[in-house]
């Protein structure tokens, strides 16, 4: 991409300098190796977390009672692939949960069982929501409609998946775990000669052993094919195999780009319980100026561990990736914030459990991709299925999951092939819905909050009736970075309140093989802007800047990827992350 | 020849440890994971199968624990074991080193093996010494440290580490030869294995089938009786120094050393 | 009369330094409960010169048995048969309440099968030992030395396995010990084991005993070229310096074993002890943990070496000890 430098008003676009990576050369496998080398499974379920598993729970409660389709799936009727060590391990969210699909996927189990099964911690009694004009006060707003939680429950995503992966695996579900999918495997379509339209039959599991330079280690193991009737991709936010699937089927015609947000947690142990769920929109410490063009908020969210007895606290901070300001770390801003009296009163004489870092769509309904393709469909954030006005995408995570499983059980049963019921079922249901009336509540803010926030005010206010139509959206990794002040104001990590990204990836369980191939695609000499837009945006620390690199112009960049947490924020923008060997990365427990 | 490898499953290794306030022993709930160094010793017997000097008829994984155990086996079926045995019982639960032992002895002696492996240590308990119990109530000689061990002629040849260097010695089968991590890279197993794991032999028994005494086992029957568990003596804590700026971070160790005068 | 057996290791004519440490602490406990402490040594035609000496650290008695060295099972048969009385035990009544070991790789596999063999309770890594009510109470650290667990015997007979290093020598001033032969019958197993070599050194011969610093490194080095790292630094402090390592990266020829410290390598307390890319897994840690000073370098911030160091890095040594070399260099020009 080379014809123009790359900067526009002198700042640097990140898009200028695309990773090395040819999405639909390298992720997308044309046929499947011979029947003796590979495995054949009914549905094949790429990622075992909230819809993942909803849907895996779902199919399974569908087959039970249906043991004429149930055997046409074969000895392995549902089969889960899942790369971290245990379902869970990867998954993070604030969270609090809309508690309808969960109880409509398990009738018979009540919010007082989910919080004795671990992964649930109180319903939503009392809210807040304040702005933050500056370090010291804070101002109380009423709370924009979308945000309301009354009712809601507060939950651990990561400690549901462990849920919902026992309930599976006691179900008949194959979850194999420390499994990457590397490649969507395609039979038909353009480079094939049997003439027919290209098909999903299946994925390919992850090599393992590999050493730093992909060279074979000896106990290497390669992948195998893994053949399915229906393959549902649950990838997450930044979904590897997803990313070459949209491209393969162009499921983004005609849509906006999609965008990302990046979220930072932290679960701490308190001396005093928190009695409600707290919001911060917008206001210190984020610049909101279009300059700087920084978007979020932040949460804390109080969790009573029934097994336990612990009063714990979940506390983060969430910036759109869309900001112009290269120095903007989303880790750094949740440590600043902790030191706001409203959040330091909270954590005073507490003790940091847990930390973590994820990616969430942010495009809404104008972003999301067309949902099915032949033989396969997305469901959750992969699908781009993400309230933010609400900051909801947990239930309907667990609604697309069901919705999923009831349109391929219902194609599967008739001898169908094509999975296409699934978009209009969405569609039609609060999924749909609720992102339809939210559908232009992103966009405004790219003008800023001062100038974008009233016009997002009015859109919630209405419903999304006015202003209508469709506002675009930009790619992040399009917008001209400039190198700011942002990082001056960051605190020095003093180990009580505030840490560093260092120890904070330790905390995470980070178990990842010293002699593994780089799973990161980014260009090793770039702008500095860019650079320094990576060094700051990765809330693991994996992007550095040689000491003695030139403060202007190109400079090298080091990729410490044993750090990395696969959060996903550098899919947004300007690089690529893909699958490391599985089994590697965190093991999330409570977050 | 017939080789039973003994493992076991352990707390990950990212799992704190600590004691569960109610019932005053370690809290063993959280991931749990097959112990790292009975990987080592399913490599070692897939190697003496591979390596063809010693036909072997079968490898058995034998474990005792509770029902979350069965995930050990499952592993170790995938990396190569041909079947597995699970001993569960309420009498055994709590037993220490000693009772253990002796209850995998029994187990054992159901099977008639010509070689037991195992890892030598598991990352929450004892180490070197399981091996040792097993095998005199097997009848059979032990090793333990082994990083080497090749086989000839029924009997093994193993070098083994220990307090003044390392050690060969030929051990006339059968014996009982706990490895450490040295002695081989353990391969990952195939996902065509991993899913065929849950399909092979797994024998559940209880103490009633391999003749346990349910009075030599058990926490309540232990012969060493844990009584309480203390603090240890308190210690002046060292200081920690995060190194952002690597400069900055070796002057002050520069500094710090020249205060005590080790410069 | 409650007596204590404790075993004593020996190699090329002399007695182990933890052994010696087991029988001094054997004797104190011994006098506690108001009987005696009596050492056994197992060898190919042992002297009982030598044997005698083991008196000077308050052994009562030595039984000496003739097996074959560096195996655990004769001595499993000899201190059993000593234990039991029986027939051909030297007819002198052992009345054996207690076993004990000073720690090492061969305590272990002994005291563990001793434990089988005559159904007795067996603690090991036990750091101390205390006589109270005519009985002997065994503590040891659990939890990553985080806690302290106390360990009372139930059986006719209590095993005792110390960890490395934690049984000194109180008093070596007693007088020789009568010695006794004791026959006893090896048992078939025991047989099936046989010694090729023993006790082979490899990799070069370093002397890291006498040093007053030592640069150790372990796995965090990454690969044996590493330790260039480590040699650097050493050089840099110049003076009575040397490297040491860690079994791991012995057992894996990064190193001379000769350099190597821990359960099965050397012991040191040197002025200045700096680990790099070490974990501080209680194997390594028993073998320096008396260093007067103790610094670590390590990229896990949840090592257990920082629980014990006095200082800690958190941080890649890679970059810290070339310029930790670098400014050492310095500050010993100016």
């Amino acid at each position: 991409m080379s014809g123009h430098n790359g900067s526009s008003n002198g700042r640097v676009v990140p898009a200028a300098y695309p990773p090395p990576v040819d999405s639909k050369k390298e992720f997308v496998k044309r046929g499947l190796d011979p029947e003796d080398e590979l495995i054949e499974v009914g549905v094949a379920i790429v990622g075992g977390g909230t819809a993942g598993l909803a849907c895996a729970n779902r199919l399974l409660q569908l087959l039970g009672d249906d043991p004429e389709t149930m055997e046409r799936l074969g000895e392995v009727p549902v089969a889960v692939i899942e790369k971290a060590k245990t379902c869970g391990g990867h998954n993070l969210s604030g969270a609090v949960m809309n508690p309808g699909p969960l109880r409509e996927l398990f009738p018979e189990l009540t919010r007082e069982q989910w919080r004795q099964e671990g992964f649930a911690f109180g319903e939503v009694k009392k809210e807040a929501i304040y702005a933050l004009p500056n370090s010291k006060s804070k101002i109380r707003i009423p709370p924009p409609p979308p945000l309301n939680n009354h009712g809601n429950e507060v939950i651990s995503v990561s400690a549901l998946a462990r849920y919902q992966q026992r309930v599976a695996e006691e179900a008949g579900a194959y979850i194999l775990t420390e499994t990457a999918a590397t490649q969507l495997i395609v039979e038909g379509g353009e480079g094939s000669d049997s003439g027919q339209a290209a098909r999903v039959v299946g994925v390919r599991s992850g090599d393992k052993g590999r050493g730093k330079d992909g060279e074979e280690l000896g106990n290497f193991e390669p992948g195998t094919d893994i053949k399915a009737q229906a393959t549902v991709l649950a990838e997450g936010c930044w979904g590897h195999v997803t990313g070459a699937a949209i491209k393969e089927f162009d499921l983004a015609a005609g849509r906006e780009p999609q965008g990302w947000e990046l979220g930072v947690k932290e679960v701490w142990k308190v001396t005093k319980p928190l009695d409600r769920v707290i919001h911060t929109l917008a206001g210190w410490p984020l610049k909101i100026s279009a300059k700087y063009g920084q978007i979020g908020g932040s949460w804390a969210y109080p969790m009573k561990n029934e097994k336990t007895g612990e009063d714990l606290v979940s506390i983060g901070f969430i910036v759109d990736l869309d900001y112009a300001d290269a120095t903007t770390s989303a880790h750094d801003l949740l440590q600043e914030i902790k030191l706001h009296p409203l959040f330091k009163g909270i954590l005073e004489g507490g003790e940091r459990v847990a930390w973590g870092a994820k990616a969430l769509p942010s495009g809404g309904y104008w972003a999301m991709p067309k949902l099915s393709m032949p033989g396969a469909v997305l469901v959750g954030d992969a699908a781009g299925i993400m309230n933010l006005a609400s900051l909801k995408g947990v239930h309907y995570a667990v609604k697309s999951g069901m919705l999923a499983a009831e349109s391929i059980y219902a194609a599967l049963k008739r001898g169908e092939s094509s999975f296409e019921n699934y978009e209009h079922v969405v569609e039609d249901s609060i999924i749909g819905k609720d992102l339809w009336e939210q559908r232009n509540t992103r966009q405004p803010f790219q003008k800023g909050l001062l100038r974008g926030g009233p016009i997002v005010n009015l859109m919630i206010a209405t419903k999304g009736r006015f202003p209508g139509g469709r506002w675009a959206l930009h790619r992040n990794d399009a917008k001209p970075m400039f190198i700011g002040d942002s990082k001056d104001s960051y605190p020095k990590p003093d180990g009580k309140y505030t840490f560093d990204k260092l120890s904070s990836v330790f905390i995470t369980g980070n178990a990842t093989r010293d002699d593994a191939p780089n799973h990161i695609r980014v260009q090793k000499h770039v702008p500095r802007e860019v650079a320094e837009t990576w060094r700051w945006m990765c809330p693991a620390g994996v992007y550095e800047i040689p000491e003695d690199a030139p403060e202007h112009g190109m400079v090298d960049v080091t990729v410490n990827y044993t750090n990395c947490v696969q959060c996903g924020a550098i899919t947004a923008k300007g690089g690529r992350l893909t699958t490391p060997e599985g089994g590697d990365g965190p093991l999330y427990q409570i977050l | 020849m017939k080789i039973c490898v003994l493992v076991k499953e352990v707390p990950d290794a990212a799992v704190e440890k600590r004691i569960d306030p109610s019932t005053g022993r370690m809290d063993r709930s959280g991931e749990k994971n097959l112990n790292p160094y009975d990987t080592h010793a399913i490599e070692a017997a897939m190697q003496i199968r591979e390596g063809g000097v010693a036909p072997v008829e079968e490898i058995v994984a034998v474990t005792m624990g509770p029902e979350s155990a069965v995930r050990a086996l499952h592993k170790a079926v995938s990396l190569g074991a041909d079947r597995s045995v699970h001993l569960t019982d309420p009498a055994v639960a709590g037993s220490d080193v000693a009772a253990t032992g002796y209850a995998l002895a029994k187990t054992l002696q159901r099977e008639s093996p010509d070689l037991v492996l195992l890892g030598q240590q598991s990352d929450d308990g004892e180490c070197y010494t399981i091996g040792a119990v097993v095998a005199e109530h097997l009848g059979m000689p032990s090793l333990t440290q082994v990083i080497k061990m090749d086989v000839a002629d029924g009997a093994l040849r193993c070098e083994r580490q220990a307090e003044y260097g390392y050690d060969t010695v030929q051990v006339g089968l059968p014996a009982v030869i706990s490895v450490g991590d040295a002695i081989n890279e353990p391969r990952y197993p195939s996902l065509k294995a991993i899913m065929g794991a849950k399909k092979k032999q797994l024998d559940t028994v209880g103490v009633g089938d391999v003749g346990i005494d349910a009075s030599k086992v058990g926490g309540d029957n232990s012969a060493a009786q844990w009584v309480a568990a203390k603090a240890p003596p308190a210690k002046a804590a060292g200081e920690i120094i995060e190194d952002e700026d690597t400069g900055e971070t070796v002057e002050k160790i520069v500094a710090w050393l020249d205060e005590r005068k080790l410069i | 009369m409650p007596n204590i057996l404790v075993y004593a290791l020996h190699y090329e004519g002399a007695i182990n330094k933890n052994s010696l440490g087991a029988v001094s602490e054997g004797a104190k406990l011994a006098a506690q409960l108001g009987g005696e402490a009596h050492a056994i040594l197992l060898g190919e035609s042992v002297p009982h010169e030598l044997a005698a000496t083991l008196g000077k650290y308050g052994a009562k008695k030595v039984l000496v048995a003739e097996g074959p060295e560096g195996l655990a099972q004769p001595l499993v048969d000899a201190m059993a048969a000593a234990i039991s009385g029986g027939s051909g035990s030297g007819g002198s009544g052992g009345d054996y309440k207690y076993a004990l070991f000073g720690g090492g790789l061969l305590g272990f596999e002994i005291g563990a099968g001793l434990a089988a063999r005559l159904g007795a309770g067996v603690a090991m890594e036990v750091t101390g030992v205390r006589a109270e009510g005519g009985e002997l109470i065994a503590e040891r650290p659990i939890l990553g030395d985080s806690a302290i667990s106390e360990i009372k015997y139930r059986s006719p007979v209590g095993i005792i396995i110390g960890r490395l290093n934690a049984f000194e020598i109180s008093d070596a001033s007693g007088a020789d010990a009568p010695v006794e032969q004791l026959s006893f019958e090896l048992s078939p197993h025991a047989g099936q084991a046989k010694m090729i070599t023993r006790g082979e050194q490899r990799g070069a011969d370093v002397d890291i005993e006498g040093a007053s610093i030592l640069v150790a490194g372990g796995r965090g080095l990454g690969k044996a070229e590493g330790f260039q790292l480590c040699e650097d630094l050493a050089a840099a402090f110049g003076g009575n310096t040397a490297v040491a390592a860690t079994r791991a990266v012995v057992d894996a020829g990064w190193y001379p074993y000769a350099a190597q410290i821990g359960q099965t390598g050397k012991t040191v307390s040197p002025k200045l002890y700096l680990a790099a890319g070490i974990s501080g897994a209680i194997q390594h840690k028993v073998g320096m943990q008396s260093s007067e000073n103790i610094v670590a370098i390590n990229k896990d911030s949840n090592a257990p070496i920082f629980e014990f160091s006095d200082l800690g890095i958190v941080g890649d040594l890679n970059k810290i000890l070339p310029k930790l070399t670098d400014a050492v260099k310095a500050k010993k020009a100016s």
